[in-house]
């Protein structure tokens, strides 16, 4: 195993560990601080893939934005504390079906994957590259992709202002 | 270099974790978080075999994810917040009005 291999497998164990406590966490603002933990060794998961770029999005828009609407969602909720009140009954039931999908994917990568075959070489994806391929190839995805986020914010505005005098 | 099934399990454990998130927790804003870790786990995915295959096509379209989550959260937690405002509880199984 090279050197690039082991930081992935200690950044993968820190994201699995943080994922499996973000989802049977009892408080609710542990779970978010869960959820940035997560979101972290998944931005340096990508890192040591060699996708900087996505990286530094990753850090800016999930653990910088995102989670902190999170936050607001829950301050505004004011989510009660504890097992029960977070959970519904059906664990053992989304336990069973949470390792059957994971059981049936793991089947499948071991099976369509040999496992010395493919290699993520360190192909240098720069952010240079890819703003070149974003803005030639993908300008209309691109187009596409900020009505969609105006149109998401222009909602968002709608749904939660109180409507007092209507 | 790294082993291409190894990001692939990591993904695919992501994965599950939040399928039981989405299927177990009561909480939406919870369920939303769990959410968040599939579409993640996802993205994993296609930076791994964007990076594999040395195409650009999988970062591109993992930084469209991205932003479409941006959305997702959004709107879900106006609608949350919303629900929370009419009806005093963010409990999905309470709120079944919709429910034959």
């Amino acid at each position: 195993m090279s050197a690039q291999e082991y930081a992935f497998v200690v950044l993968a164990l820190v994201g699995t560990v943080a994922a499996v406590r973000l989802v049977t966490a009892k408080n609710v603002m542990h779970a978010a601080l869960y959820l940035v933990v997560t979101l972290a060794s998944v931005a340096g998961v990508y890192l040591v893939l060699g996708a900087e770029f996505i990286a530094w999005v990753q850090v800016l828009i999930y653990v910088g934005a995102i989670v902190i609407l999170f936050l607001f969602g829950l301050m505004l909720t004011k989510a009660p504390i504890g097992r029960e009140a977070l959970d519904n009954q059906q664990r053992g039931v989304a336990l069973l079906v949470a390792l059957g999908v994971l059981a049936g994917l793991v089947f499948l990568i071991q099976d369509a994957f040999r496992w010395d075959a493919p290699k993520v070489e360190p192909f240098q994806a720069t952010t240079g590259v890819l703003g070149e391929a974003l803005f030639h190839r993908y300008v209309l995805p691109f187009e596409a992709v900020s009505f969609l986020l105006l149109a998401a914010l222009i909602g968002a505005i709608v749904l939660s202002r109180k409507e007092d005098r209507a | 270099m790294i082993r291409l099934p190894l990001a692939l399990f990591f993904s695919a454990v992501l994965f599950s974790a939040g399928v039981y998130g989405v299927l177990a927790r009561r909480n939406a804003v919870l369920v939303l978080m769990s959410i968040e870790l599939m579409l993640n786990a996802v993205n994993v995915n296609l930076v791994a075999f964007s990076q594999a295959w040395k195409n650009l096509a999988g970062q591109v379209f993992a930084l469209f994810l991205i932003a479409v989550a941006a959305a997702e959260v959004g709107i879900g937690l106006a609608i949350v917040i919303l629900i929370y405002r009419n009806r005093e509880t963010i409990n999905v199984d309470e709120v079944d009005l919709l429910k034959w």
